[in-house]
């Protein structure tokens, strides 16, 4: 029972993976590729881990710290990508959605 | 089951690669290496289980911390040079 629950989460997340990896190709400019390339592997890498914690529990503290080192870190060096590039003087692909400069 | 995951992940890795090797500017490449970085700790993960392996958990956490310094120095690199 277990094991169906984490398989079931383990594909939940390569499924998120795989929608990061094809919006990054398709998406227009950087930000929105940004978006699309932290956010769903943020998602994806928890539920991957989490579903791995399902399957062997007794790995669960180094699955757990790494959870939380992902939840702390990524976000974090998405947040600095933006700044920079924002201040590299990247801009939007639509015009109508410029920023109030 | 694993092989199919296995496969799915690595066919991530390739869709990735792709915008890494096209990608017009630095910041289009410094994300698609910390995407590559993160894929490939859920790919150690899944290996990890495929492989019966504790010690690929590990190798997990170093490749998550160094994508996460390389993410953040490039992002540096960008807004102030060296």
């Amino acid at each position: 029972m277990f094991e169906i629950v984490g398989f079931l989460l383990i594909f939940l997340g390569v499924m998120a993976f795989l929608v990061s990896a094809i919006g990054l190709i398709r998406m227009p400019d950087i930000y929105t590729r940004m978006h699309v390339g932290t956010k769903s592997t943020t998602v994806g890498t928890m539920l991957v881990l989490i579903g791995a914690c399902f399957i062997e529990p007794t790995w669960s503290f180094k699955l757990i710290l790494l959870v939380i080192f992902i939840f702390l870190t990524n976000p974090l060096s998405s947040s600095v990508i933006a700044r920079a590039s924002h201040r590299d003087g990247h801009t939007l692909d639509r015009d109508d959605m410029k920023d109030a400069e | 089951m694993f092989e199919v995951i296995i496969s799915i992940l690595f066919f991530s890795i390739f869709l990735v690669l792709y915008r890494f090797l096209k990608g017009p500017t630095l910041s289009d490449r410094i994300i698609a290496f910390d995407v590559a970085s993160i894929v490939s700790v859920s790919l150690l993960v899944v290996l990890a289980l495929y492989f019966k392996q504790a010690l690929y958990l590990d190798i997990a956490l170093v490749i998550g911390l160094i994508g996460f310094l390389g993410a953040t120095l490039f992002g540096r690199y960008i807004e102030k040079g060296i």
